[in-house]
């Protein structure tokens, strides 16, 4: 989940003289991390300590002049760069109290912009846009400078991009209603144009947010009918900019709109699945559309909200995880936390799989260890102020975790989990978990389980936050770990689900046998096994569609002449009761058919008749026993079995019907459903009667008068 | 066992008519209830509240107030007039006017020698009770509004009247107001509204306890005269008031529908100061609750609703049994309707007119539970209205459907119909002889031939009918005993004999040929709410208000063994727990031992061939028996075959062509025709 923490106002926002959506000229990235530099419309440069909210020092230039691009910041040179007057190129220190008596240097063309990264020259962007760097630039300030545009194509929008050591230089440009982008990179130097291919109808771009990931440019740009686009394009390229090239683009976010046709708003990249967005209604908050939200790309989710008062202008800039919003009268600094998403967060809310709100065990002792978490936290509160060193934070743990010994690990990670409050935990368990996964698969000796328990036990993990950590245990064999996953998680993959089924089919009795389970599980299957024994004293109880079965049996193979139950033909446990108890947890996971099914066909022809075989007792089991409760939090429903039945037999059908151990089993279940369909076929008899005597309450009305027929008995 | 056509018959727009009054006799155990047309009723408290004496109303009379005397009643309305009843022969006495305008309540003392009346004038009037009449004695000092409510003090000395915006005390020796206590109006728009009390109550310990138009219940002290506490009990009006015997609870009934239970209770427990303080809230009524009593171990209540509400106080019920039930009244414990079984006509007898139908028709047949085809529909002959201003308090058509014979108060009249094909004619019998000048109960023979008319003395007159006319043939009077008028009559199939039960509990039978008393059945502590003697073995089976029976046969002057047998075992629980009486009793002449009975819920045919039910045999056992196969069917059934197919049923005849007549008022076409009520609790108001 993605958070915007309580924010700031870092300065006010000067006059706006003209009607554009510009409220200041440009925030830039300072000196170091938390320093921003702030260009307003009018005439001053101001340098902020972000986490002071204090100017570090601000310069403005004379009356007459204008600064016509926002200043940035040279950190190879821990210089500042500004243009003034379209032509005028100011170069000063952090010490110089006046910009007249900085660098200044006057250049043949109109400059559009300076564009800085940290650790790399700055590229200075024409409007006619050419490039050049900046102290080549100064070398020689009265070079000629090429048309790279035409005549009436403007730039809109203009970036750079850093990964590397690579610099690419993106612009967008307009020309008569025409959006196209150029794309510049550096040695060698090749510029390629892109055209954007949208749907047409749609009007310019208003905001643009670049990022590079992985070798690839991703380009998101945001239309004023809140359709969110994204691009990709490869960072290096070997073609050389022939002729225009389309873009492809994809639609990655449809952001609501409200009734008012949007004018201004604009759009950030957080990181791979978030953006920010400004000047878009919220969703669910009316046609108010002052709103900085955060949306989720990959799930179409709203994660977070706030309200901005005042307008809103079409700029958004994001730096060190912080967004800066220029608003109403001021500029707003809102830090911000992205976390990994998955799917369950996203939702926003853990879905307990097990049916019928049976809350399981381990469900319950999570809540009294919130409560110990709670007070322990209340003292932990009371003890940090004695004692500071105690509490270790996110990033310390983590790099912990990275050296320190197992045992070392787990109590540090335990004691993390009980000082941490509830809400930094959820955002830590999972950045914790991954880090110890990453270790443990490094490093083979390295597994602390008890460290994943107890996160498991906090319920802020779940697969898609911790891929790693299932997958992990499976190998490691750890089947308490695997059986407490598969009661929390609700998010499995069918994949891991097969993979984790291979594994306890393929582990022999004994060894499950010595393994630590929960203990609720364990017992149901006690009562399982046991209830056998039980009603098989008593003489074996029928339901009522075991009639039908008995006699089809008799008729079928008369050599059957005893008269035995056909229920009862094969009632011991084909499996141990770990080895059960395990199998259930995996019968209650939540899974989709089209999924499950390729996957189920990896399982070998004898694992799938043991599971089978599991099967069929725990079904003969519940339609045997269906009179008796057995007492347990977790048990697999008699829909859950069938379903999974019917899994594996369509998945191994062909094998199943050749291979001839698995006859007998085949022929049982076929003779199961052919008794139930009898009974099925039996109660659609009763339906018929049943609906009479339905109408008969009906006819109740008869108005003022009626002569009717009673009969008394 | 057997199927029956059933004529469901709905068309029968029979009101009830709204309560105004109640007033109770502590020592009698008798519930007297006025109507807001005038009718006067008795119920029996401790025999299940059995409607023991009806005295019809009479147009633009307007009770507005009951009061005992002793075991003597009175009324007084807003004709002017203070009525005495005739409890005996149920019928009024006297009136006497009270020159003081509209009464709007009557009450009387404890000691019984006096009755105050409120007046429209405002003077309140004392009235002494003389042995046979009541006497004007003196004004109360004359107030400016008129007298909405009065209550003695318990000595006799003191009274206490509510009026418009004020509660005045006078000193009954004087006759002088002691005390003048204002009530406070409402507030907001009501604020120009007059608060009007409705209703006064005058402790013996000298707390005045009032309740008014404003929703308060309000506690007075007739010493200083001042307010010492008042209670919001509702948003509208606190209509009606009533204390009980030993002064420790208190009702009120709201225009809302709802009664209010207030308890003279310490609040802190084990110290003996104690105060007012509301307990309970009963909501039975849909409409306004215009007056309520609270008797011994109920609170009972009624209003324009026109159902009469017993509501059981729990905590002061020993045994929880039928008697301690919710009951709720809604129709009259009498016949309003009469079959002529020969021809199958129906007359309905309403308040003011007659009206005579004929049964429809039908074609085919059908399965049980079905209708059938109805190929004429039920046809309305005669619309009869009553001359005068009394209502009928009786009324019946012969078996034969030739002869209509209504009462009133005041006068008796016979009527010959004439069918000519499809018209029909009526001839008022003129010249009827003296003695039929008013009747308590009517009854024709099975032949038509003769018309029995209960009259004074729990006499009945015989008279015989014909072509030329009718003619006195002579008086049957019981020897001895109550002279209690009768309610019931049963003349049997054969003319030989004729069964009169009065509200004394008497049941005697006179033989016809002799006019004389053959024999008396036991008196039995609980009414005859019905009876009829049987066609062919001359047996008069009775059943009682406690729901027991008894079949007592005439020729051997004993109780027959099967009612021996009944006494013996019992009857079943749920049969003694129904709450309403069985009002008629029927034969089948095809089948001598089936007694076909009704009651409100219910048509029940006993099969005395069977065994009877014992407490641990299923009762309502129909559905079940219908699931069985018809060879088990014998095995599990039991004398009592009940039909729960009809609801609300006012009456039910067995036709001579084997069909019943099942004459219906559902409830809800009962609710749909009352007027609005004035204030409706919605949710959240």
């Amino acid at each position: 989940m993605a958070t915007l923490y309580e924010g700031y106002t870092l300065c006010g926002v000067g006059p706006v003289q003209n009607s554009s959506n510009i409220g200041i000229l440009g925030v830039e990235q300072g000196r170091d991390i938390d320093y921003v530099l702030v260009t307003d419309s009018s005439r001053s440069i101001t340098g902020y300590k972000v986490s002071d909210q204090k100017p570090t020092g601000s310069w403005s230039v004379k009356q007459g002049q204008i600064i016509s691009c926002p200043a940035v910041f040279n950190t190879q040179s821990q210089e500042y760069v500004v243009v003034t007057d379209d032509r005028v190129v100011r170069v000063w220190k952090e010490d110089d109290v006046n910009l007249e008596k900085g660098f200044k240097a006057t250049v043949s063309a109109d400059v559009l912009r300076v564009l800085a990264v940290t650790d790399s020259e700055p590229v200075v962007l024409f409007c006619c846009g050419a490039v050049r760097f900046l102290d080549s630039l100064l070398a020689s300030p009265q070079q000629p400078i090429e048309d790279v545009l035409t005549e009436d194509e403007i730039i809109r929008w203009s970036s750079i991009i850093k990964a590397d050591h690579q610099l690419v230089v993106l612009f967008s440009t307009e020309q008569r209603g025409e959006h196209c982008l150029y794309v510049q990179r550096f040695n060698p130097n090749t510029l390629v144009k892109h055209r954007f291919e949208t749907e047409p109808g749609l009007s310019a771009p208003i905001s643009f947010s670049a990022t590079c990931r992985g070798s690839n440019i991703h380009l998101l740009y945001l239309y004023s009918n809140g359709s969110l686009y994204e691009s990709v394009l490869p960072f290096r390229t070997s073609s050389t900019g022939v002729g225009v090239q389309a873009l492809s683009c994809s639609l990655c976010l449809s952001l609501p709109l409200g009734e008012e046709k949007l004018m201004s708003g604009a759009a950030v990249v957080l990181d791979e699945a978030h953006v920010a967005v400004v000047g878009f209604p919220h969703p669910s908050a009316g046609a108010c559309k002052d709103y900085l939200c955060i949306w989720n790309t990959h799930f179409q989710t709203l994660q977070a909200s706030k309200e901005m008062a005042g307008r809103i202008y079409s700029q958004l800039w994001c730096y060190s995880g912080k967004l800066y919003v220029p608003h109403g009268k001021m500029l707003s600094v809102i830090p911000f936390d992205c976390q990994k998403s998955s799917l369950a967060a996203a939702m926003g809310k853990q879905k307990q799989t097990s049916p019928s709100g049976s809350k399981s065990n381990s469900f319950v002792t999570s809540w009294t260890c919130n409560d110990i978490t709670q007070t322990t936290e209340i003292k932990s509160r009371m003890s940090t102020r004695n004692n500071v060193k105690s509490a270790l934070t996110v990033d310390q743990l983590i790099e912990h975790v990275k050296t320190s010994a197992v045992e070392d690990v787990q109590a540090e990670v335990g004691e993390f989990i009980r000082r941490t409050s509830q809400a930094d935990l959820q955002l830590a368990a999972g950045r914790v978990a991954l880090e110890l996964v990453s270790r443990s698969q490094k490093d083979g000796n390295f597994y602390p389980q008890c460290a994943f328990l107890q996160l498991m036990e906090t319920r802020y993990l779940c697969y898609s936050v911790c891929p790693g950590l299932l997958s992990l245990a499976i190998v490691k064999k750890d089947f308490h770990l695997c059986q407490i996953a598969f009661q929390i998680f609700s998010d499995i993959p069918e994949a891991v689900t097969c993979a984790y089924l291979k594994t306890i089919l393929s582990t022999p009795d004994l060894e499950m046998e010595a393994v630590n389970l929960d203990k609720d599980s364990v017992i149901f299957m006690k009562e399982l096994t046991q209830a056998h024994s039980r009603s098989d004293e008593e003489g074996g109880q029928l339901n009522g569609f075991c009639a039908p079965a008995l006699e089809s049996d008799a008729s079928d193979t008369p050599s059957n002449k005893l008269q035995r139950d056909p229920l009862s033909l094969d009632m011991s446990c084909p499996v141990g009761l770990h080895k059960g108890a395990l199998l259930n947890e995996v019968l209650h996971t939540a899974y989709s058919d089209r999924s499950l099914l390729p996957h189920l066909k990896d399982l070998t022809v004898p694992q799938v008749i043991v599971f089978l075989q599991y099967l069929r007792f725990l079904y003969f089991k519940y339609s045997h026993d269906a009179h008796k409760q057995i007492r347990a939090l977790r048990t697999p429903s008699i829909s859950q079995i069938i379903d999974w039945v019917c899994l594996l037999l369509d998945s191994h059908f062909t094998v199943l019907a050749v291979a001839p151990e698995a006859k007998r089993l085949v022929f049982d279940l076929h003779k199961f459903v052919r008794s139930q369909v009898k009974l099925y076929a039996e109660l659609g008899k009763i339906e018929g009667s049943l609906q009479v005597l339905k109408n008969s309450k009906q006819s109740e009305d008869f108005g003022m008068y009626a002569i009717q027929v009673i009969e008394l008995f | 066992m057997g199927e029956f056509k059933v004529h469901r018959v709905r068309f029968f727009d029979y009101m009830p008519s709204g309560i105004r009054a109640l007033a109770y006799n502590r020592d009698t155990e008798r519930m007297a209830v006025a109507r807001i047309d005038g009718s006067v009723e008795v119920f029996h408290s401790s025999d299940r509240f059995f409607q023991e004496k009806i005295i019809p109303g009479r147009e633009q009379c307007g009770i507005e107030g009951l009061s005992w005397v002793g075991q003597r009643l009175f009324s007084a309305g807003l004709n002017g007039g203070i009525t005495e009843y005739d409890l005996t022969n149920q019928k009024v006495k006297y009136t006497v006017d009270a020159y003081g305008g509209p009464i709007w309540t009557i009450t009387g003392n404890q000691q019984g020698t006096h009755l105050a009346v409120g007046c429209e004038d405002g003077t309140v009037k004392l009235f002494e009770v003389n042995e046979d009449k009541i006497q004007f004695e003196r004004n109360l000092d004359r107030q400016k509004s008129r007298i909405i409510s009065l209550s003695w003090h318990p000595s006799g000395s003191k009274i206490a009247a509510g009026m418009m915006d004020m509660i005045q005390i006078f000193n009954v020796e004087t006759g002088h107001s002691v005390h003048r206590m204002l009530a406070d109006r409402g507030v907001g728009t009501s604020r120009s509204k007059e608060c009007v009390v409705w209703s006064v109550v005058y402790l013996s310990d000298g707390t005045i306890i009032s309740g008014d138009s404003v929703g308060m219940v309000k506690l007075w002290d007739d010493q200083t005269g001042t307010l010492i506490k008042s209670h919001n009990v509702t948003k509208c009006d606190v209509l009606a008031l009533s204390i009980s015997q030993n002064e420790d609870s208190l009702v009120a009934g709201t225009s809302e529908g709802t009664v209010v239970q207030f308890q003279f209770v310490s609040v802190v427990l084990g110290k003996d100061d104690k105060e007012w303080v509301r307990t309970r809230t009963f909501k039975n009524h849909t409409h306004d609750i215009r007056a309520v009593a609270e008797i011994t171990t109920a609170v009972v209540s009624g209003g324009m609703d026109a159902q009469l509400v017993v509501r059981p106080l729990l905590d002061k019920i020993e045994v929880r049994s039928a008697a301690s039930a919710l009951r709720k009244i809604h129709f009259p414990h009498r016949k309003l309707v009469s079959c002529a079984r020969k021809s199958g006509l129906m007359l309905f007898q309403y308040s003011g007119h007659l009206e005579l139908w004929r049964l429809g028709e039908s074609e085919g047949k059908a399965t049980p539970g079905s209708s059938l085809f109805v190929k004429r529909n039920p046809e309305k002959l005669l619309h009869l209205k009553v001359k005068g201003e009394d209502h009928i308090g009786c009324s019946a058509v012969s078996p034969c459907g030739e002869w209509i014979v209504y009462s009133t108060a005041s006068s008796l009249r016979l009527y010959r119909l004439h069918f000519d094909n499809n018209n029909v004619s009526i001839t008022k019998i003129s010249k009827l002889p003296k003695v039929l000048s008013s009747a308590n109960q009517l009854c024709f023979s099975s032949d038509s031939s003769y018309l029995f008319s209960a009259s004074t003395q729990s006499s009945v007159h015989l008279v015989s009918l014909s072509q030329s006319g009718c003619k006195f043939v002579g008086t049957l009077k019981p020897k001895s005993g109550s002279h209690q008028a009768i309610h019931l009559l049963a003349a049997s199939e054969d003319g030989k004999w004729l069964a009169s039960a009065n509200s004394d509990h008497e049941v005697h039978i006179y033989n016809l040929q002799t006019r004389k008393v053959h024999c008396t059945v036991p008196v039995y502590s609980s009414a005859v709410t019905a009876m009829g003697i049987h066609p062919t073995t001359n047996c008069l089976f009775i059943m009682y208000a406690d729901q027991q029976m008894c079949e007592y046969s005439i020729e051997q002057n004993e109780y027959t063994d099967w009612s021996r047998t009944v006494q013996r075992k019992g009857l079943h629980r749920f049969w003694l727990e129904r709450d309403t009486p069985c009002l008629n009793v029927m034969f089948n002449p095809q089948n001598p031992s089936h007694v076909i009975l009704h009651d409100m819920y219910m048509l029940c045919i006993i099969d005395k061939s069977l065994p009877l039910p014992d407490d641990k045999t299923q009762f309502y056992n129909q559905l079940t028996l219908k699931s069985l196969p018809e060879e088990q069917r014998k095995s599990h059934s039991h004398a009592f075959k009940i039909s729960k197919t009809f609801k609300d049923i006012l009456f039910v005849e067995l036709m001579s062509d084997q069909s019943l007549v099942v004459v219906e008022r559902p409830l809800e076409d009962v609710a749909t025709q009352l007027p609005a009520p004035i204030k409706q609790k919605k949710f959240a108001t």
